[in-house]
C-alpha cells in the first residue's frame, strides 16, 4: 500500500491534541489528534488516505462512508478522538495483500457502477457494511439499504447489479445500453 | 468549528461531574451535534464524550425492556426482542435516516436531536430557538418541514425523529441522571411545545444525562403501522408520519394509540382521538372522524397548508393498515 509520511498540518496547536489509539486498515497506530478533527479529515489530511471522499461533509451524501469495527458510518460526522480503540477500514484497505481487487471492486468495474467515480469508495464501503449486516436479500432491500449513498451521475441500476452479484455470489453479464 | 476542550470518561459518575457549568455538552453518536457544531449552531465550551460509558445494553425489566442510552438505532431496530415485542419501534427506526447514520446515532441522541428547520441551521438569520429573542424567519418563509399543530408565534419548528413517534405511542419512560440524583420522565412530558421559550426542546434540566429509555410491556405486535410520507422515498425527514397501534377484541378497537411526527415541536399524541376510537368498529368513517379530532386545531403556515390534508389522509390510511394487521413495508413504497 502506498503511504505518505505522517505530518502535523500547519495551524494545529499540538497542546490541544489528544492521544487516540486506532487500527487503520490493519495497521495499529497512536495519533495525537485535536478533538475537533473528524475521522474524515484525519484520514484525508493527516494520513493522506484520500480514497475516502468529502462530498457534503454533513452526513447527507455517504461519500465519506468507512467501516468502523465492521460497521459502516459517515466519517464526516465522527470526531476521531471518539473512536479510541476502534478498527477502521477505508477503501484503501479493501483490496487484498497482493493488490487483487475486492469482489465488490471487481463487480463495480464489471457493471460500470459509476461515471465520475467520486461516490464509489463510499458506495463500496457501504456495500461491504450492508453485506456484514445481513439484512438485505432482495434487490428492493439492497436499494433501500443503500439509500445513504447518493450518486449524482445516477449509476444506481449498475451499482445495484454489482452489489447483487456479490450478495448472491455470482458473476452476471453487465447490462448493455439500450 | 469553535474550539472546545474534551474529555472521555468511562464511568457515568465521572461524566455527570464533568457536566457542571455553562455550555458543557454530552457527545454520543455525533450525527446531529457534530453537524451543528460545524455550522456554528452549537458552540460547546467543553465536550464530554460519553461514548465509552457502559450504557449500551438492552435489558429485560419485568416484562418490558430498558434500552441503554448508547444503544445504536440500528442495533435497537434489529434486536430480536424489540422486533418481536415492539415491531412498531423497529419499523419507525428503519424509516429514519440511512443505515450509516443509524449505526452511529444512539437512543439518547435520537431523543435529543434538534429540528431541521432551515432557519435554525442558518446562523445568518434570526431564530428564537438558536438565539432567543431574535425572531422567527420561518414564519412567512419556507415552511415545508414546519408545524401545523402546537406552534407558537415564536417558533414553528418540528421535531424530526421517527423513533420518538413510536416511543410516544408505546408509553416509554425516559431515565435521566445528574450529579444530584436520578429521575424518570414520562415520554409525553419529555419533549415540549415551543411557547415563548423555543430554545428548550425538552424538560431536561442542565447537567442531566439521559441514561436509558424504558418500554413497558405492550401487545402491539400485530395491529400496528408506521406510515411516513416524505419528499423522496428513503433517507428524508417526514412531511407527515403516523404511528398507529391498537388491540381488536370482538370486532371493536381497544387501547388505540395514535401519534403524528413531522407536524409539531414534539411527537403529537392525541388522547382524545384515541378515546374516540376506543370501543368502535375499525371502519374508515371512524378513522376519518378521528383524523378530524386530531386536526381540529391544525393551522398551516401558507406553504405547508397541504400538510393538514396530507395528515388527514395519512391518519386514515395508518389506522386502516393497523386494523388490517398490514404494516407499511419499508421496501415496497406503495402505500398498502
Amino acid at each position: 500500500m502506498y503511504r505518505f509520511p505522517q505530518t502535523v498540518p500547519k495551524g494545529v496547536e499540538t497542546e490541544d491534541a489528544i492521544p487516540v489509539r486506532l487500527v487503520i486498515n490493519e495497521e495499529p497506530m497512536v495519533l495525537d489528534v485535536p478533538p475537533w478533527t473528524s475521522l474524515l479529515d484525519l484520514l484525508r489530511h493527516r494520513l493522506a488516505l484520500t480514497g475516502t471522499k468529502k462530498g457534503c461533509d454533513h452526513g447527507q451524501c455517504g461519500a465519506c462512508t468507512v467501516l468502523v469495527d465492521g460497521r459502516r458510518i459517515n466519517s464526516c460526522l465522527k470526531l476521531a478522538v471518539s473512536l479510541d480503540g476502534a478498527e477502521i477500514t477505508t477503501i484503501e484497505g479493501m483490496a487484498g495483500e497482493d493488490g487483487a481487487l475486492h469482489p465488490l471492486q471487481e463487480a463495480f468495474v464489471r457493471h460500470d457502477g459509476f461515471q465520475c467515480g467520486y461516490c464509489t469508495p463510499g458506495q463500496i464501503c457501504s456495500a461491504q457494511g450492508l453485506l456484514n449486516e445481513g439484512h438485505a436479500e432482495s434487490r428492493e432491500e439492497v436499494k433501500e439499504l443503500m439509500s445513504g449513498n447518493i450518486c449524482r451521475c445516477g449509476a444506481y441500476p449498475n451499482i445495484l447489479d454489482a452489489i447483487e452479484d456479490v450478495l448472491n455470489d455470482r458473476v452476471s453479464e453487465p447490462r448493455m445500453p439500450e | 468549528m469553535k474550539r472546545f476542550s474534551y474529555t472521555r470518561p468511562t464511568e457515568v459518575s465521572e461524566a455527570l461531574a464533568e457536566a457542571e457549568g455553562e455550555d458543557v455538552y454530552f457527545l454520543a453518536g455525533g450525527t446531529n451535534l457534530v453537524d451543528l457544531m460545524k455550522e456554528n449552531v452549537e458552540r460547546p465550551r467543553h465536550l464530554v464524550d460519553i461514548t465509552h460509558l457502559p450504557l449500551d445494553r438492552i435489558e429485560e425489566v419485568g416484562s418490558g425492556l430498558k434500552i441503554g442510552a448508547l444503544v445504536p438505532n440500528s442495533d435497537l431496530a434489529h434486536d430480536p426482542r424489540v422486533a418481536e415485542r415492539y415491531p412498531l419501534l423497529s419499523l419507525a427506526l428503519l424509516n429514519g435516516a440511512s443505515p450509516q447514520l443509524r449505526n452511529s446515532a444512539t437512543t439518547g441522541g435520537n431523543l435529543l436531536q434538534r429540528t431541521r428547520c432551515y432557519y435554525f441551521y442558518d446562523v445568518a438569520t434570526p431564530c428564537n430557538k438558536r438565539d432567543p429573542g431574535t425572531g422567527c424567519q420561518a414564519i412567512g418563509g419556507l415552511t415545508r418541514l414546519h408545524a401545523i399543530l402546537g406552534a407558537s408565534p415564536h417558533c414553528i419548528a418540528t421535531h424530526p425523529s421517527d423513533m420518538c413517534v413510536a416511543m410516544a405511542a408505546l408509553d416509554a419512560v425516559v431515565h435521566v441522571e445528574s450529579a444530584s440524583g436520578a429521575r424518570t420522565i414520562p415520554f409525553e412530558e419529555f419533549h415540549r411545545l415551543p411557547d415563548d421559550t423555543p430554545e428548550r426542546d425538552t424538560t431536561l434540566e442542565p447537567g442531566e444525562l439521559v441514561t436509558a429509555v424504558e418500554l413497558p410491556p405492550t401487545r402491539f405486535d400485530k395491529h400496528y403501522t408506521y406510515l411516513k410520507l416524505r419528499d423522496r422515498q428513503s433517507y428524508a425527514f417526514a412531511l407527515v408520519s403516523v404511528a398507529a397501534a391498537m388491540h381488536l377484541e370482538d370486532g371493536v378497537m381497544t387501547d388505540v394509540r395514535l401519534v403524528l411526527g413531522g407536524v409539531a415541536h414534539k411527537p403529537w399524541r392525541d388522547r382524545d382521538a384515541e378515546a374516540f376510537l376506543s370501543g368502535k368498529a375499525p371502519e374508515r368513517a371512524h378513522f376519518s372522524d378521528a383524523a378530524d379530532v386530531v386536526l381540529a386545531q391544525a393551522r398551516g403556515q401558507g406553504a405547508n397548508d397541504f400538510k393538514i390534508e396530507l395528515a388527514h389522509r395519512a391518519i386514515v390510511r395508518a389506522l386502516d393498515q393497523a386494523a388490517r394487521g398490514s404494516p407499511q413495508s419499508i421496501t415496497d413504497k406503495r402505500i398498502a
